[in-house]
């Protein structure tokens, strides 16, 4: 019961973290780019302001446009409960693994997809024909990359692999290497971030997330704002805890989960300064460049699996 | 079990693998300039495995190897070919292949050919470097891919430098280096071939006016 009451209580603090995550991004990108940067409490003030807001919807809308939003923040709700985030041992991580976390967040795009298009605004049509042509690549990337880890620890569950990397203490594994490559390409791709989608702008040809929601207003666009928010940060601690699992709380005590508290925290405050500094780094690369992007990240992915085979099985 | 080797052991078989993702990073890179650079990179990686291996099996001949291709390989002929391309005013031209994700997409089944292939030979050895030796061949293989599909000379001559490092990898790795003779025969080789090719781009570009090599194909400048 009590871990239940653990995981529930974990669940909340991650998903009110999302938008301060994503606000520590762009501060961070704000400082890099010798610009003022708003507050880190912004995101919250923008989900407020949109959720006090009235819903305008076209008359032709059907039911799918208007479940659409709770859908996906649904989705990445439970995506994120299946992460392990403070704490290793949370029954809501034991009983999906992380395919099922692929699953969660096929379904979110499957539907947000579907809603692009209900409109029949060119501009929704276009956004979903992108999306899903991103998604076709990244998602095989991303499983090749979890199936690396899988064979590394002989499970797909995320947190018997976060136990067993830390069960073996320090060693270097070319293959995780890889697969910490290929994740970090993918969760660029899939959150929208700066090589393939600039999440900065609202209204320019090339952009992929924004033409798929630029029909929604109200709290149906704060649903969807924040679900995206919550993606960031999922894939963060996903990439923080498997990567470096150091200090994540294995056990139930206060001590530990403070402990497991504070490394994550600073776990989370680097991965967004790398990625609000690769932002900086990197122009926005054209459309049909992307596939090539996606395949580098598949072809990692690749080679992490061949070189847990050639290297480190034999 | 990778778990049971000591540190430096582990770090070779990573630094095996950076040197095969080097090899993939040279297929997908398209401009030239960076392209030099992931070689001399690839270059270096070789140079710290030699050294590692020569540490781990106690045989010192294997320092001067290491130092040989860390001063040819990782230094020298990327200066001479990076000093070629900007007196040839090429350094901004496209030089990727014309498919490039069916190409990685090759490498990928080539790396896996390889495993395949070495997997006999693996059983003779008990050494830690044997499970590199599908990875050097992997290299040597992926050096031949790259000289087979691009058209541009530079992009070939970087090509066949990285299955030369490809050959020296698998010296290392199966027999802990060539024997001192050969080594310095073939590394005095490299050298050259790195001159004439670079007289060479001269040479091309003056009687095609341009270095894409698949018009050399064409019997008449006429278009077909």
């Amino acid at each position: 019961m009590m871990d239940w009451l653990l995981s529930l209580l974990e669940l909340v603090v991650f998903v009110l973290l999302a938008p301060l995550f994503s606000a520590w991004v762009k501060r961070v990108k704000c400082w890099l780019q010798n610009r003022r940067s708003p507050s880190l409490l912004q995101p919250y003030r923008d989900l407020r302001r949109l959720f006090s807001k009235q819903v305008i919807m076209a008359e032709i809308a059907s039911p799918v446009f208007r479940v659409t939003p709770y859908i996906i923040a649904g989705a990445t709700l439970m995506a994120a409960a299946v992460v392990p985030f403070i704490s290793v041992n949370l029954p809501t991580a034991a009983i999906a693994d992380v395919i099922v976390l692929a699953g969660f967040f096929a379904l979110a795009r499957f539907f947000q997809a579907l809603a692009g298009m209900d409109i029949g605004t060119a501009f929704g049509g276009m956004g979903s024909s992108r999306e899903m042509t991103i998604s076709a690549l990244a998602e095989p990337a991303m499983l090749m990359a979890v199936f690396t880890l899988s064979m590394v620890a002989s499970s797909t569950n995320l947190s018997i692999v976060i136990e067993h990397l830390m069960a073996q203490g320090l060693v270097l594994r070319p293959s995780l290497f890889f697969a910490l490559l290929s994740l970090l390409l993918v969760g660029i791709a899939e959150t929208g971030r700066i090589p393939v989608d600039n999440p900065a702008t609202h209204l320019e040809l090339t952009m992929i997330h924004e033409a798929m929601i630029l029909e929604y207003s109200g709290r149906h666009l704060a649903l969807i704002e924040w679900a995206v928010q919550l993606k960031l940060m999922i894939y963060a601690v996903l990439i923080a805890n498997i990567f470096f699992p150091w200090g994540i709380a294995t056990t139930d005590s206060m001590s530990a989960i403070a402990v497991g508290a504070g490394t994550l925290l600073v776990k989370l405050v680097l991965l967004g300064g790398v990625l609000a500094a690769g932002e900086t780094l990197f122009a926005k690369m054209r459309l049909f460049r992307v596939s090539t992007f996606l395949v580098l990240a598949l072809t990692l992915a690749l080679i992490g699996l061949l070189s847990h085979i050639i290297l480190e099985v034999g | 079990m990778l778990e049971q080797l000591p540190l430096y052991q582990q770090l070779i078989l990573t630094l095996a693998a950076m040197v095969l993702f080097t090899s993939f990073a040279l297929l997908a890179q398209s401009r030239v300039i960076p392209m030099i650079r992931i070689f001399a990179w690839q270059g270096l990686i070789v140079a710290a495995t030699t050294a590692l291996v020569a540490y781990d099996s106690g045989k010192y001949d294997l320092y001067f190897s290491a130092i040989l291709a860390l001063l040819l390989k990782a230094m020298f002929v990327p200066w001479l070919l990076q000093r070629l391309v900007i007196r040839l005013g090429i350094d901004h031209d496209e030089h990727g292949a014309e498919h490039p994700v069916t190409v990685l997409m090759a490498g990928a089944a080539l790396v896996i050919f390889c495993y395949y292939v070495a997997q006999p030979i693996e059983q003779f050895s008990s050494s830690i470097t044997r499970n590199t030796i599908a990875i050097s061949m992997s290299v040597v293989l992926l050096g031949v891919l790259m000289l087979v599909s691009r058209s541009k000379a530079v992009a070939e001559v970087v090509g066949f430098m990285s299955l030369e490092n490809g050959l020296f990898f698998a010296a290392v790795a199966a027999t802990h280096g060539m024997p001192m003779v050969v080594e310095l025969g073939v590394a005095f080789d490299v050298l050259i071939a790195a001159v004439i090719f670079g007289v060479f781009f001269f040479h091309i570009r003056d009687s095609i006016q341009s270095l894409d090599v698949d018009q050399l194909n064409h019997l008449s400048e006429r278009e077909e």
